[in-house]
């Protein structure tokens, strides 16, 4: 069973858009994802395939609604919680915990 | 697609302190790790590659064999991310154009080429480029004649490609630097001719 992530081949997505002088990264966050994801997966909290695996099962509608590095902030966070390492309730802002 | 910046970059600034203060990250880190990434992989490594290609037969013969190893002869390597993938680089000819996609994410030689562009993790590219490459390569500006043949290579996990794309025509003059300006991005992804 394929999921949201298979798209080879699917129709209805719109137009292909080059963006001219395109940034690596279009806001600082997106590099401290990238960033963090790098030193998680270094430091074995989980690996690459768990990483991809949290992004394909992220819910449909969240998935096609999610830029790029907003699906990798929700995997991340996913995988935190499912490993132990934090609380959803730890993880989100508002949470006075961690400070 | 991207919503409220200000409300993620509170998020993820939660989530690094939460780590550091969890020990699963040392203070700093991130901003390390951005820096070695900027100044890591650029389209400028794959230019080189296939400029020594053009000048050098030896050479695109064993980086069609074995990428890997070819790449360390000029100083690059795959093994700059977080493991060494294979990397395939695959030839245009006079009746071959080869074409790049990661149809499931966005699987890309990003630890020698740097991030890939947006359009190629988009789904629009993704879930079209394998059922009608010659009609996203004519939007991009690559008209292929009826006779070539489009090969259209899926990225994997494990698995990451690379186009040399034709040496232009008129450019047996140019030394081997001139020849890596001409070289951009989309042409080592395959679409553009160059």
């Amino acid at each position: 069973m394929s999921r949201i992530n298979d798209v080879g081949g699917m129709a209805g997505f719109p137009a292909i858009v080059e963006e001219a002088d395109e940034p690596r990264f279009h806001a600082d966050w997106e590099a401290h994802v990238f960033a963090l994801n790098g030193a998680l997966i270094k430091r074995g909290v989980y690996n690459l395939d768990e990483f991809r695996d949290a992004q394909e099962r992220l819910p449909v509608e969240q998935y096609l609604a999610a830029s790029y590095y907003e699906r990798w902030f929700a995997a991340i966070t996913t995988l935190l919680a499912e490993k132990g390492v934090a609380s959803a309730d730890d993880l989100a802002v508002g949470d006075d915990s961690a400070h | 697609m991207s919503h409220d910046s200000s409300l993620i970059s509170a998020q993820v600034r939660h989530v690094e302190a939460l780590l550091e203060q969890r020990g699963l990250l040392d203070a700093g880190e991130i901003d390390t790790r951005i820096d070695e990434f900027l100044a890591g992989g650029t389209p400028a490594n794959g230019a080189r590659i296939v400029a020594r290609a053009w000048v050098d037969p030896g050479f695109a013969s064993r980086l069609l064999a074995d990428a890997n190893g070819a790449i360390r002869e000029i100083g690059l390597s795959m093994a700059g991310g977080l493991q060494e993938q294979r990397l395939k680089v695959v030839a245009n000819t006079d009746g071959e154009h080869n074409v790049v996609v990661c149809t499931l994410c966005s699987c890309y030689p990003i630890a020698l080429l740097g991030p890939s562009p947006g359009w190629y993790k988009s789904e629009a590219y993704r879930s079209r480029v394998v059922r009608d490459p010659r009609g996203v390569l004519r939007e991009f500006g690559v008209e292929l004649p009826a006779g070539t043949q489009v090969s259209v290579w899926d990225a994997s996990a494990e698995s990451r490609y690379l186009v040399l794309p034709r040496r232009p025509e008129g450019t047996e003059g140019l030394a081997e630097d001139e020849l890596a300006a001409l070289v951009t991005r989309k042409g080592l992804i395959g679409t553009a001719a160059v």
